[in-house]
């Protein structure tokens, strides 16, 4: 048998497939098919789904949206042409991830820069301790995250020891960013310190020798050659920002909703499945739309170095 | 055996030696595109390069040559600008170059590796400098264009670095250097990658385009016979210093030092005492033996030293001569390499490197020595060399 493995490139990649597919089928295929059927279901008297089969899930989502053009300066500049409950809900959701992506990739990036140049036996401590919060569960990390930013934390215990104004953090939108940038920063560290440690720097010298100063040779040359890295980075981060549930009800203490909140909420307080489920697909499809716009902008870059 | 005893006509033309085999320096600015002056450079306890002076004139093919990790890249790296002298300064055309970054000097590198941008294509790579210079896309084109021409590359502009075979990919980064017109060309092993074939043509393109653009080129090599045979000067280096600057016939005929005679080509080292030093010669001594040769700098009467002798530059003859340098050998081994016969024999306990030419075409063996004969050597005084140790 292992022969005829050897022998027959087909058969060796079924094989070599087999366990994954079918692990994906059962937990990950199946589970996504029926959570499609209940979107078009109703719900019972006990509030679980039921038929008769609808498009008033999707309807609810979309029904109230409408053609409402305002420019707003608070908190800074927003130009928006339409309105409805859900929108906004997506519409901030992605905002707030986008920036904490953005946030998470200027923290992120020096450090991995600096990781990469390391002497190759340090490099593999500073990896251990990039993973080293790993180790305590993220929920207790959370908890850890909102003792810091409490009123009466140690952020504004100092600031009030410099004889500042304390302010107030927790359960604020900044809260929720700052939850999502801790919480996100080792999947861009990873993936972009994999690409740096990769990185060839005589194309740095080669850039300076051709009259590339400092910024033309970062931006023309190395963000191109690690693109690979950003782009993980940033898709490992985005996705899961979206999606947050932890970070947003415990830094955001129910004040700042995002769109995995209101799914979360959909199947639990509300009882709604079917919603929860049309919901869900909905912000699926807009995250599977974003991140292949964005892999397609950045393939320039990336497909010289794949 | 037929014997061929090479005629003993004067080889070299000796008038062709110039004067200048010293250190250049001092002179006149604008007479040099790159000049080090008592530049020093270390690397924690390492002395990279250790106080070393030279001048590289306008529009020279200099080579800078010698082992790995004799400074000659550290060097060429401090005139690239990408490392600083720990003392010493450098001058590009006259100027102090100080901190002056790379991207502000008026030099261009081919790296040994030659660091073309792989998300760019050949054109976007040769035209990246004119871009950073702010130069205007029409012209970029036309440059980019001529320059690929000069290479002779210009189907492959489209073409991404990867999808090229070495010899091109080096075409390459020469055009991506040349095309910004440097005041000097600095090239670190262009040549080292490819293999021996493509690297002779190379040689003599290299060469010819040097002549072509007229651009100062400082060439790094630890190939002896690429350095000879392309460059107009030679400076050899060992642990971080300049042993000896010359043009390939000066270093080759009139090495001064031991280490530059056994660098370059191959010789034959006698070691032994001065005994007399009589103008432009000087007799040593050796295991009861006396040689007389050309003598080199520094030579003391009762010091040690050693006599160089190139193997092309001795003969075996049959019979004893009556001549200076004429000592019976023991044949050890005879190797025919097509275009010389390399015979080596015993002179006493010493091996002895012979090079006979195959000036003549012949199927008899006998023709040649055969290991274990009785035979003897022979060099003119004129063609060894007595270094100071």
């Amino acid at each position: 048998m292992i022969q005829a493995l050897r022998e027959h490139p087909a058969l060796r990649l079924v094989a070599l497939m087999t366990p994954g597919a079918f692990w994906l089928a059962v937990f990950f295929l199946i589970p996504l098919g029926i959570m499609g059927v209940i979107s078009f279901m109703s719900r019972d008297a006990q509030g679980f789904p039921a038929p008769p089969y609808t498009l008033s899930n999707y309807q609810n989502i979309i029904r109230d949206i409408r053609f409402a053009p305002s420019l707003s300066l608070e908190g800074g500049l927003s130009i928006r042409l339409f309105e409805g409950l859900y929108l906004d809900l997506f519409w901030r959701s992605i905002w707030i991830s986008l920036v904490s992506t953005l946030i998470t990739l200027v923290i992120a990036f020096p450090v991995a820069l600096f990781m990469a140049q390391l002497p190759r036996r340090y490099r593999n401590l500073a990896l251990f301790a990039v993973m080293i919060p790993f180790w305590t569960n993220f929920l207790v990390r959370t908890y850890a995250l909102q003792f810091m930013l409490r009123g009466n934390g140690p952020i504004n215990t100092l600031l009030r020891s410099l004889n500042l104004e304390p302010i107030e953090l927790l359960f604020t939108p900044t809260a929720v960013l700052i939850g999502l940038v801790y919480g996100n920063l080792p999947f861009m560290i990873l993936p972009l310190y994999t690409s740096l440690e990769k990185f060839d720097w005589t194309m740095i010298e080669a850039a300076h020798d051709l009259g590339a100063n400092t910024w033309s040779a970062f931006t023309r040359v190395m963000l191109p050659l690690v693109s690979p890295g950003l782009v993980a980075g940033s898709i490992l981060t985005f996705v899961p920002s979206i999606g947050s549930y932890i970070t947003v009800d415990l830094m955001g203490g129910g004040r700042t909703n995002l769109i995995g909140y209101s799914i979360a909420q959909q199947f639990s307080a509300s009882v709604n499945w079917p919603f929860g489920s049309a919901l869900s697909l909905v912000m699926m499809i807009i995250v599977t739309i974003a991140a292949v716009i964005y892999f397609r902008s950045s393939r320039g870059g990336s497909r010289a170095v794949i | 055996m037929v014997l061929r005893i090479k005629s003993f006509a004067q080889g070299q033309p000796l008038s062709a030696l110039s004067a200048d085999t010293s250190i250049c320096g001092g002179r006149g600015l604008s007479e040099f595109a790159v000049e080090l002056r008592d530049v020093t450079k270390v690397f924690g306890e390492v002395v990279a390069v250790d106080h070393v002076s030279m001048g590289i004139r306008q529009g020279e093919f200099f080579a800078m040559l010698g082992p790995s990790g004799c400074g000659k890249t550290t060097s060429l790296r401090m005139i690239a600008g990408f490392e600083r002298p720990t003392s010493g300064e450098v001058y590009i055309d006259g100027k102090p170059m100080g901190s002056t970054p790379p991207f502000r000097r008026d030099v261009n590198t081919v790296f040994q590796s030659y660091a073309l941008f792989p998300h760019m294509t050949v054109e976007q790579n040769v035209g990246f400098g004119l871009e950073m210079k702010g130069v205007p896309r029409a012209e970029i084109n036309r440059r980019v264009k001529e320059a690929l021409e000069l290479v002779r590359l210009p189907q492959m502009a489209k073409r991404y670095p990867r999808q090229m075979s070495g010899g091109q990919q080096q075409r390459v980064a020469l055009a991506r250097a040349l095309v910004n017109r440097p005041k000097v060309l600095l090239l670190d092993e262009p040549l080292g990658a490819l293999d021996a074939k493509l690297r002779k043509e190379m040689q003599i393109e290299l060469k010819a385009l040097q002549r072509e653009v007229g651009i100062t080129f400082v060439f790094v090599t630890h190939d002896q016979e690429e350095a000879l045979s392309m460059s107009d000067r030679i400076a050899v280096f060992s642990k971080g210093k300049v042993l000896q600057i010359g043009t390939p016939l000066e270093i080759y005929e009139r090495p001064n030092c031991r280490f530059v005679a056994d660098f370059i080509g191959e010789t034959n080292f006698i070691e032994g005492k001065v005994k007399q030093i009589d103008g432009e010669f000087a007799v040593l001594e050796s295991d009861g033996r006396c040689f007389v040769g050309r003598a080199g700098e520094g030579l003391r009467v009762g010091a040690q030293a050693s006599l160089s002798v190139r193997p092309e530059k001795a003969q075996l003859v049959e019979q004893p001569m009556n001549s200076a340098n004429c000592y019976e050998v023991r044949v050890h081994s005879v190797a025919y390499v097509g275009s010389d016969t390399r015979v080596i024999v015993m002179l006493g306990d010493q091996h002895f490197d012979i090079w006979e030419q195959n000036s003549l075409s012949t199927l008899d063996p006998n023709y040649f020595f055969g290991p274990g004969e009785r035979a003897w050597l022979v060099f003119r005084p004129e063609n060894a060399l007595i270094l100071a140790e």
